[in-house]
């Protein structure tokens, strides 16, 4: 439990967020061209890392908008918010 | 050669005050190369080592645990029983784990205190009352016990049950699966360690992997806090650190750790002789013999390894708790913990070779996987000892997530994950 600082509504409890899971999972451009393995890496295959992650999440209880944020998924501490189509803050890679 | 424990035995160390009981396992410093290694000491790594010693007679076998011996998964989950599955494959794999459990203490000459005091689903919606009456039907059909009560049969069942049709979700049935149970889950743990360490398995805990050598496409050893290590058949069973683990060999695993929680009450009288589960209010609890209500939780929606999990998770279920169970509205809660789970698209476990020589992995048992332990490790010391897999755990391969041949429990399990 831990809140998270919407960048529309500002900071709120988390249990009105909905998490989206890893961020920045391109959806293929030509999906009739995929393999089988491509297929599954873009499906099923997660990062699931342990410390820094990108995230999406969805203020579903409030603006209903989707956002990104960087978590430590050892500790829930938040890092960093910024919003769909921005880039990625680099001091967390 | 170990003492048998037995009442003689216990008669005469009562004698000696307990002063004199041998060590159930030994504390070992690893040796420089071992045959096998299984990464990960919970009931699941423990059993694979047993069984790999015990039936593929392997001798020379390793267990490293990050920290102690059942401290995970083992030692935090509600310690139900069951193998009420709907697909065959999962019907095959859970009911295979409850044969073993059946027979577990004789086996391992360690109480694991084994109770089949049944297992029963409620069914709060017509949905849920059409989807548990295929399941029972599934169940039979591949040879699993499984009844349907109607409404009164239930209160007649567990008789605190509220079944007054005003509540939020009313009682509209329920299955019941009679060989279902609990046991007791740090005993599982401790009986296979004891077992493997009188075969020759080396339990080596506080030693951490750190890194997986590799030689091409084949492992080489591990490195740990205690050293490398060499051997060329690694059995990663790590549950919510797999992921990491994979990361260490170059590889991503179709999973996402996440907090469950589960709280005890304080101890009361006998109330609550079975166990109750409700897949659509998410609530289920049983009693330990200690008179503690276990009630299982939900998990979080996100990727954590906190083993700890949010409050309001916690608030939902017992709402749902009271609201079916009016009686313990008094009570206190006494204790909270979380564990991480690793779960699959797909709900359902990975015991499988991986595209890395010697490299094998059992996990992904998300919410479930204690009640699978002497299946898990059975079938897990099978595929690594073969390098191929058993055909009760051939369908539970990494595979079927390009293949596309999942085995979808999601939803179709006894409770939602």
């Amino acid at each position: 439990m831990f809140l998270i600082n919407c960048p529309f509504c500002g900071e709120r409890d988390q249990s009105e967020f909905s998490s989206g899971g890893e961020a920045h999972i391109v959806r293929p451009k030509q999906p009739t061209e995929l393999s089988d393995d491509e297929w599954a890496e873009y499906l099923f295959m997660r990062k699931n890392i342990k410390g820094v992650q990108f995230e999406r999440w969805n203020h579903i209880h409030g603006c209903r908008k989707w956002f990104n944020v960087v978590r430590d998924t050892s500790n829930d501490k938040i890092l960093s918010v910024y919003k769909m189509g921005e880039k990625p803050p680099v001091n967390y890679k | 050669m170990k003492n048998k424990y037995s009442v003689f035995s216990l008669i005469k160390n009562a004698l000696s005050q307990h002063e004199n009981w041998q060590q159930a396992w030994g504390n070992p410093e690893p040796k420089k190369e071992y045959d096998a290694i299984i990464v990960g000491g919970g009931g699941h790594g423990l059993a694979t080592a047993y069984y790999l010693a015990k039936k593929h007679n392997l001798k020379n076998i390793a267990v490293l645990e990050k920290s102690w011996i059942g401290g995970g998964n083992t030692g935090r989950n509600t310690t139900i029983i069951r193998s009420n599955y709907l697909w065959d494959a999962s019907a095959g794999l859970y009911d295979h784990a409850l044969k073993l459990w059946e027979n577990l203490s004789q086996e391992l000459n360690y109480n694991v205190m084994f109770s089949q005091r049944g297992v029963m689903n409620l069914a709060h919606n017509l949905q849920d009352v059409r989807d548990l009456k295929r399941r029972t039907h599934a169940n039979r059909l591949n040879g699993i016990d499984a009844v349907w009560l109607n409404t009164e049969e239930v209160k007649k069942f567990c008789p605190i049950i509220n079944t007054s049709s005003d509540i939020r979700y009313p009682v509209l049935g329920g299955t019941l699966q009679r060989r279902a149970g609990t046991a007791r889950h740090d005993a599982v743990a401790w009986g296979y360690a004891r077992g493997a360490s009188e075969m020759g398995v080396d339990i080596i805990q506080n030693c951490e992997v750190k890194g997986i050598k590799r030689n091409g496409d084949r492992v080489e050893g591990l490195e740990t806090t205690k050293g490398f290590i060499k051997t060329n058949k690694i059995g990663v069973v790590a549950a919510g650190h797999s992921s990491v683990i994979a990361n260490m060999a170059g590889l991503k695993l179709p999973l996402e750790s996440k907090p469950l929680q589960a709280l005890v009450s304080e101890p009361v009288k006998p109330i609550i002789d079975t166990v109750v589960m409700s897949n659509a209010v998410h609530a289920y609890v049983s009693q330990s013999d200690k008179g503690e209500l276990v009630i299982g939780a939900g998990t979080d929606s996100y990727v954590s390894y906190t083993q700890r999990g949010s409050h309001n998770i916690v608030e939902e279920t017992l709402k749902a708790i009271l609201e079916l169970y009016p009686i313990f509205s008094r009570m206190k809660m006494l204790r909270q913990w979380g564990g991480i789970v690793d779960i699959c698209p797909d709900a359902s476990p990975i015991i499988s070779k991986t595209n890395i020589k010697g490299l094998y992995f059992n996990c992904g048992w998300g919410t479930g996987g204690f009640k699978a332990t002497p299946g898990s490790g059975d079938l897990f010391a099978h595929t690594i000892a073969n390098d191929e897999p058993h055909k009760l755990n051939a369908a539970f391969n990494l595979n079927r997530f390009v293949s596309g041949d999942l085995v979808d429990e999601h939803g179709a399990a006894a409770v939602a994950h």
